[in-house]
């Protein structure tokens, strides 16, 4: 490899700190020149001593932790929900027809729109959060697998049937794998609908942890730090659960885009 | 009236000469000449309003190599579609031995090797695919894997995914995966058409080889004459619609055919005599 290819392919692999430099240049620029008023923003560097303490000493951890499980038990019960009845939708175009308006309504709908509805439901506590979150990250799943069983390759279909694979076979050997590319889509999709409608829950549907709720309390104290290390944890799951979906992805759909 | 029975679709004859009488057209649906795998009869496809076919009737050798030539849209693929049971008919029936489709070992390869193979699937995986509907034990299949990839002597990596692979290397793939089931019938929608010509060269000569050893019967849409000429027994020769037989032409040079024949005396003339048949619709 030559020196200037080397330097090249480090230069490429350091580009995206740019964007990071950037921000924290300019948070720092305002915060030295008291642009904005240092209650209000604090440095970076208080910002970043308030998440590191209190993931390691404080509690910081237990609400990142809450804010995971009840963001996993909502995409997994919207999967279980979202997965099958997407496949028999995406296999039937008569039912999928009949149904389609009424998911794409319900999917337009912001799901806060429902709290009120899934607090009379389920009262004020646990089972409400999750159950707004599954129930909007399911819709997207719900509509992507369809899509995917409804777009799969005909011709691989008849493939397998002319080889004397029955209506089931072909969906489970042909159909279902088609769909796949899809459904990671809809997965993504849905993770990302779940934690966002956790957090906004344990803002302001009565909680006393995760991170949402850390975040409003923060702020009623004015404790800025603490603030801002919250929301930069939540960002940070939000992109870790993003990553974890693409490298899943990469690994059980490694056929996709080939 | 036996005809109508027969046929509850209500098919019309085709262009049939008035002299025809009722007990002839019995006989259609009984007499077929020795040696014959599977016969079509009656067999009518409607297109929004156009009639492809209408009362198409044919008969295939059996162990034979038929390749089936003729205008555009004259509906080759629908033909060998409906046969294989990929496509529904509006009426008509298709017997191999007779037996219908369902009970009939069939291999079929798609032109587009790309949308037949199954990405998520390993070559090999790929070309054992179909042994789990045989109910074979694990040491039979295997023989017939083995078997198989001899005859074809094949050469490359079967432990990747067919995306690794060449486009040739596809089609292979998806060749041996038609003929590992040892299917009593073989259909080729213009298999080679989207390979280079080193590819299809290569491959026409081994399928050749195995289609002979194995003497599967086989049904082969070709848009390319001299190849349509080179690998049959006998040449299909269609009109354009309503659909019928125009000609069959019967070539029985020896095997193994290579690019040589192509330049026999034999060679040229079936296929100037195909040509000429085919030109005379195609103007018609």
């Amino acid at each position: 490899m030559s020196p200037v290819s080397g330097r090249r392919r480090l230069g490429r692999a350091l580009q995206p700190l740019i964007g990071v430099a950037l921000l924290i240049g300019l948070w720092s620029f305002a915060h030295a020149t008291r642009l904005v008023d240092p209650v209000l923003l604090p440095s970076p560097l208080e910002a970043w001593s308030a998440f590191w303490s209190g993931l390691t000493t404080g509690n910081l951890w237990v609400d990142f932790r809450v804010t995971i499980i009840r963001t996993a038990a909502s995409f997994a019960i919207a999967m279980v929900l979202a997965v099958p009845i997407g496949i028999v939708l995406g296999s039937s175009e008569k039912i999928y027809r009949s149904i389609e308006f009424t998911i794409d309504f319900f999917r337009s709908t912001p799901a806060s729109a429902m709290f009120p509805l899934f607090l009379v439901m389920f009262g004020v506590g646990e089972r409400t959060k999750i159950a707004v979150a599954a129930f909007g990250a399911a819709l997207a799943i719900l509509f992507n697998v369809a899509y995917g069983v409804m777009n799969a390759r005909k011709q691989r279909q008849l493939a397998a049937k002319v080889m004397g694979a029955s209506p089931l076979r072909v969906l489970a050997d042909v159909t279902i794998w088609e769909s796949l590319p899809q459904t990671f889509v809809g997965m993504r999709t849905g993770v990302s609908i779940a934690l966002v409608i956790v957090i906004v829950a344990e803002m302001f549907i009565g909680s006393t942890d995760g991170l949402g709720q850390r975040i409003m309390n923060a702020q009623m104290i004015f404790d800025m730090p603490q603030m801002y290390a919250a929301i930069f944890a939540a960002g940070a799951l939000g992109y870790a659960l993003n990553l974890l979906f693409i490298l899943a992805e990469r690994r059980f759909v490694h056929w996709g885009g080939k | 009236m036996a005809r109508l029975k027969l046929l509850p679709g209500g098919a019309t004859a085709p262009d049939a000469p008035g002299t025809v009488t009722a007990e002839a057209e019995k006989d259609r649906f009984r007499a077929f000449p020795k040696g014959t795998h599977i016969t079509v009869r009656g067999l009518t496809k409607r297109f929004e309003g156009s009639t492809l076919y209408d009362g198409f009737d044919l008969d295939i050798p059996k162990g034979k190599i038929v390749s089936v030539f003729g205008p555009n849209g004259c509906g080759k693929s629908t033909l060998i579609n409906m046969i294989s049971g990929i496509l529904p008919y509006d009426a008509g029936e298709i017997l191999f031995d007779g037996k219908d489709v369902r009970e009939t070992r069939i291999g079929y390869v798609f032109q587009n090797y790309r949308e037949a193979v199954f990405p998520w699937l390993k070559a090999i995986d790929n070309i054992r695919y179909p042994l789990k509907f045989l109910k074979l034990s694990r040491a039979e299949a295997d023989a017939r894997v083995d078997a198989l990839l001899a005859s074809f002597d094949v050469k490359i990596d079967l432990a990747r995914y067919p995306y690794q692979l060449s486009g040739g290397q596809q089609q292979l793939v998806s060749i041996m995966r038609a003929l590992v089931v040892e299917p009593e019938v073989l259909f080729l929608d213009e298999p080679f058409s989207a390979l280079d010509y080193e590819m299809t060269l290569f491959l026409r000569d081994r399928l050749q080889k195995v289609l002979v050893e194995r003497k599967v019967t086989t049904l082969l849409v070709s848009h390319d004459l001299d190849e349509a000429v080179e690998l049959a027994d006998e040449v299909l020769l269609l009109t354009k619609k309503p659909t019928r037989v125009a000609a069959r032409i019967a070539y029985d040079a020896p095997r193994p055919r290579t690019a040589d024949t192509t330049l026999t005396e034999d060679f040229i003339r079936v296929k100037s005599e195909s040509l000429e048949i085919f030109l005379r619709e195609v103007r018609k």
